[in-house]
């Protein structure tokens, strides 16, 4: 009798904790996110629907403060998931030791999109949609303004597109990082960063959030921005008159989803991961308010005719072998550089480049040798660098940004180096380009 | 001064002390402690600020904010004088209405009234795409430091019109009966009567103006103005893998400059009294104006109205536009986007009267025990707490948010969930952000009241804490609720900390549901929507508020 009571009370036991279980599995999942709410909804919807049981809680911070929080909450965290674009984000995190290692069990999934790898080799972050970088325009100021149409970068390093163009801040937004570190891998240090400094001198503004580009743009207020594709093809898709074209130098770069580091719901963290790379959770990507590309090459059949395909769009192939390890290690240095360089300097830089603008201009009616050689040395004076490809990768820099043993000069002595570097050099480059100028005419 | 050190002033200030110090202090001390430190460990050192001082950028940034701060508190002067004066001076009908709409630029939502405003006043906004149709030129209202200097006096006058109008309406109108009687009058009569004795409200307006503009961290940033000191510490703070001491040292920075500005203005207003023996409120009294006059004042109140809320015609066009693109007028009109928002938007709705009532109510009860402290008792080291809750205005809200986790994160309740989880800890935030408003409110309030009041009633044998219940707070009234309207309306719209701190959408506050709509393209006129909505909520508040004021002054004004 005893034991029989025994052996019931011993499987009542197991059956609650099976049942908790299952319920842990499916319960609340917690997902701090920075996609918007286009995005989530959709995804939320289907997510409950194959998974029933499960409630997925979406948390909106934009990357930075996403990070910022799951870092802050760490003794005591209550998310479960990471889901944001930035892959550098990720490897925040990573460093941080705040996200624990998953694989997805989900098969069919490419191992590359365009030459990114979809991903984490460490297995710590999983990519489920690519986004690749570009131009996007607002036809209607450009056709009041009677400008061109762009194709390539170097488009908008040209005279037409003078105070036109709008970018995002590399410190600012993950994405607009991975362009110009594709432009400095493609191009090479030097003359990637005299491509970066010529399209700068054209630069409307430098914003300090990724949506403020196509919202600019939108609205008309600056005629062309450096934005990643979807913030394209939504706002086409909410009716704004926009258009947009992928550069040939451009890279591909993979959305991301992670576990955090003891999240309170792992199973359901994970059943989530499973459902977004899953076929279902795949084709919710094609939505209109969505437009991200799928890492499962067959859900490409299902799209509407003119949706982009990296597997076999000729203009998507061949694209650039990101160095992720390269572009890591010289993350801070890239971003100082810029700001330092361009965003905190555009006045000078604009009004050296407005000038040499115009001594092309009277150089196409009248050549002159020596304006035309004053001008060049101008563009060099321009295209200086503080430092060199190897110095940016330096341990000694790197300590500067990090605070290790190894630092030279604190981070505030660099940045007011490079500066001081910029002022002096875009005032050198200003007193030739009006020699040049008054040369010419 | 009758005032002795009794237990419960003594009880009063210490809770008062400790509030500041488990809500403000302590959470700000961890996150800014980092400024003391030179990065990757080491110990205590101030090489951060020689740094601070050896870079051009930081220089330039501080100075460009002195001189916008400065700038804005003239031009926020122009814009608030003529419609306090004309309001509380004269019969003038729509006088709440004025007042009302006047207060209405200070809930402008986020990103979203930014839109609007290119929208309107941008590059290629309506009135420079009309400009270059007709004239052939634009003009550049939203270019650098002038289009900072610009919003922000349309943005923060209200603080200057609240304060001041408020100030108007305590003076006893016997001084200027006074004044008439010994035959002066007109425009010799506000400048030499009811200008200086309203110089305290008028003080508290343009000092919050002052330190407001000083550390805000949107308009500047919403016209891509980044060499200026807030946005700098902004920017750094903010930015992932960046995580070096500057931002925190110019956040310290901030807070100095806020503290010295309350320091400066407390040495202003120090050995002079502005206190009038009055009888309860009456207020100045309301003179006709002649006809002529009434043209005028009428001609001036349109236009300064017509282009304060020039942003919310542009958020009201924006919420109804289908497409807005590089035209003067959108392309056509839908009520789609408020069906959108209409479904969520209850919940949101609902929080934020909560947030917003909750923490304005915290503010007036601080704020108004830390006026009375300062100015009505001799505790040693009470200005301090005017002091310390002023700090508040220059803490960054990221810094606040992110020292709140840091603070009670750690902490669990009994079921294991954070402390810091909690709305209420929302609530707390918003209202040390805002406590510095309803502060300088009731200072000026109390500044007003002359001492002799209390001093009849003590000797009557009334309690002080009777005196208090029964002479202070109903003549500080009108200042209250000033400072409750404006922690009130600007906490509804407050979106830095409360983004950090919201942890699920039951608990989020419309400015948090806003800022998620406009991330996205399709997101904008629903996020209009919603913004309208906010102000609405706000401004009927605010009307009826208004209307309490103004019955319970008439009630006691002329039943005299």
């Amino acid at each position: 009798m005893f034991r029989r009571s025994a052996l019931v009370l011993g499987s009542a036991l197991g059956l609650v904790l099976a049942s908790g279980a299952a319920f842990a599995q499916t319960g609340k999942v917690t997902v701090v996110t920075s996609f918007s709410k286009d995005v989530t909804d959709p995804i939320k919807k289907a997510f409950e629907k194959a998974v029933p049981g499960a409630t997925l809680e979406v948390q909106n911070r934009n990357t930075n403060a996403g990070v910022k929080f799951i870092e802050e909450t760490k003794g005591n965290n209550q998310v479960d998931l990471f889901w944001a674009s930035a892959p550098d984000a990720f490897e925040v995190l990573k460093g941080k030791k705040l996200l624990s290692a998953y694989k997805p069990k989900a098969t069919g999934i490419a191992e590359k999109v365009g030459s990114y790898p979809v991903n984490d080799k460490d297995g710590f972050y999983s990519g489920f949609a690519a986004s690749g970088y570009g131009i996007m325009w607002n036809e209607r100021y450009v056709k009041a303004n009677k400008l061109p149409t762009p194709k390539e970068w170097q488009d908008l390093a040209q005279a037409p597109y003078f105070d036109h163009v709008s970018i995002s801040a590399p410190s600012r937004s993950g994405t607009t990082h991975l362009t110009i570190e594709t432009i400095l891998q493609g191009e090479g240090w030097d003359k990637g960063w005299r491509t970066t400094k010529d399209i700068a001198g054209n630069l409307r503004t430098v914003t300090d959030r990724s949506f403020g580009v196509p919202e600019a743009v939108n609205s008309g207020q600056v005629g062309y921005g450096i934005v990643i594709d979807f913030f394209a093809f939504s706002s086409q898709g909410a009716g704004f008159p926009v258009k947009f074209v992928y550069p040939s130098v451009t890279t591909l770069v993979p959305a991301n989803v992670a576990v955090v580091a003891n999240a309170p719901n792992k199973a359901g963290a994970e059943a989530f991961i499973e459902f977004l790379l899953s076929p279902t959770g795949q084709e919710v990507l094609l939505e209109p308010t969505i437009r991200r590309l799928p890492v499962r090459p067959e859900t490409y059949a299902k799209a509407p005719a003119d949706y982009p395909n990296p597997f076999k769009d000729k203009n998507l192939q061949g694209l650039l072998t990101f160095n992720a390890e390269l572009s890591e290690g010289r993350t801070a240095a890239v971003d100082t550089l810029f700001d330092q360089l361009i965003t905190f300097q555009l006045e000078p830089l604009k009004a050296v480049t407005k000038v040499l603008h115009e001594v092309d201009a009277a150089l196409k009616k009248k050549d002159n040798a020596q304006a035309r050689a004053l001008a060049k040395e101008a563009r060099d004076l321009i295209a200086a660098m503080p430092i060199t490809e190897a110095q940016a990768a330096s341990p000694e820099i790197k300590a500067a940004f990090t605070g290790g043993k190894e630092k030279s000069s604190r981070q505030a002595e660099l940045e007011q180096q490079w500066a001081a570097f910029a002022k002096e050099k875009y005032a050198a480059a200003k007193a030739k380009a009006d020699e040049a100028l008054k040369l010419a005419r | 001064m009758t005032s002795i050190r009794s237990p419960g002033q003594i009880a009063l200030a210490l809770a008062i002390a400790l509030f500041l110090g488990v809500f403000l202090i302590v959470p700000v001390a961890t996150v800014v402690y980092v400024a003391f430190t030179e990065k990757g460990g080491g110990g205590l050192t101030l090489v951060n600020f020689l740094d601070f001082g050896r870079t051009d950028l930081f220089v330039r940034s501080f100075w460009n904010s002195v001189y916008v701060s400065a700038m804005t508190v003239v031009w926020a002067s122009v814009l608030a004088l003529p419609l306090a004066y004309l309001t509380t001076r004269f019969e003038f009908r729509g006088a709440m209405l004025v007042q009302t709409l006047g207060f209405l630029p200070l809930i402008m939502p986020p990103f979203v009234g930014a839109v609007a405003m290119q929208l309107l006043f941008g590059r290629n906004g309506s009135v420079n795409l009309l400009l270059d149709e007709w004239f052939d030129f634009k003009i550049g209202f939203m270019e650098g430091l002038n289009g900072v200097i610009f919003l922000q006096a349309i943005h923060y006058f209200p603080f200057i019109l609240v304060n001041l109008s408020a100030a108007l309406r305590n003076i006893d109108r016997s001084m200027e009966e006074a004044a008439q009687n010994l035959g002066s009058h007109g425009l010799r009569l506000f400048r030499r009567i009811a200008l200086p004795l309203a110089l305290p409200g008028y003080i508290a307006g343009a000092s919050l103006v002052f330190v407001k503009v000083f550390d805000d961290v949107a308009t500047p940033l919403l016209l891509n103005v980044k060499e200026m000191l807030a946005p700098q510490a902004y920017l750094r703070i903010t930015s992932i893998g960046i995580d070096d001491p500057m931002g925190y040292v110019i956040s310290v920075v901030l807070i100095l400059v806020a503290v010295a500005t309350m320091w400066a203005t407390a040495l202003v207003m120090k050995g002079k009294d502005y206190a009038t023996t009055q009888r309860g409120g009456g207020g100045l009294a309301r003179r006709q104006l002649k006809p002529r006059e009434q043209v005028l004042a009428y001609a001036v109140v349109i236009l300064i109205l017509a282009l304060v809320l020039a942003p919310h015609v542009g958020l009201v066009l924006l919420s109804f536009a289908t497409v807005w693109s590089f035209s003067p007028l959108p392309d056509g009109y839908t009520l789609a986007h408020y069906t959108r928002v209409l479904g969520d938007s209850s919940v949101y709705i609902k929080n934020t009267l909560l947030y917003a009532g909750l923490a304005a109510a915290i503010d007036v009860v601080i704020g108004g025990a830390i006026a009375y402290l300062v100015l009505r008792t001799r505790l040693p080291g009470r200005q301090w707490l005017d002091w310390a809750a002023s700090t508040a205005l220059a803490v960054p809200g990221v810094v606040l948010g992110i020292g709140y986790l840091r603070a009670f994160y750690g902490v669990s309740l009994p079921d294991g969930t954070p402390l810091a989880t909690l709305w209420i800890v929302i609530v707390l935030a918003i209202a040390i952000r805002r406590l510095p408003y309803a502060l300088r409110a009731a200072y000026a309030a109390l500044q007003q009241i002359s001492v002799s009041l209390e001093e009849a009633a003590e000797n009557l044998g009334a309690t002080k804490a009777r005196t208090v219940r029964r002479v202070v707070i109903p003549l500080m009234t009108g200042g209250l609720l000033a400072g409750f309207v404006t922690s009130f309306a600007t906490a509804a719209v407050e979106l830095s900390a409360v983004l950090i701190l919201v942890q699920s959408n039951s608990d989020a506050p419309l400015a948090y549901g806003l800022y998620v709509l406009m991330q996205t393209p399709a997101g904008r006129g629903a996020g209009a929507a919603l913004g309208v909505i906010a102000v609405l909520i706000v401004a009927i508040c605010m009307w009826l508020s208004q209307l309490a004021v103004d019955r319970s002054q008439r009630a006691r004004g002329m039943d005299i």
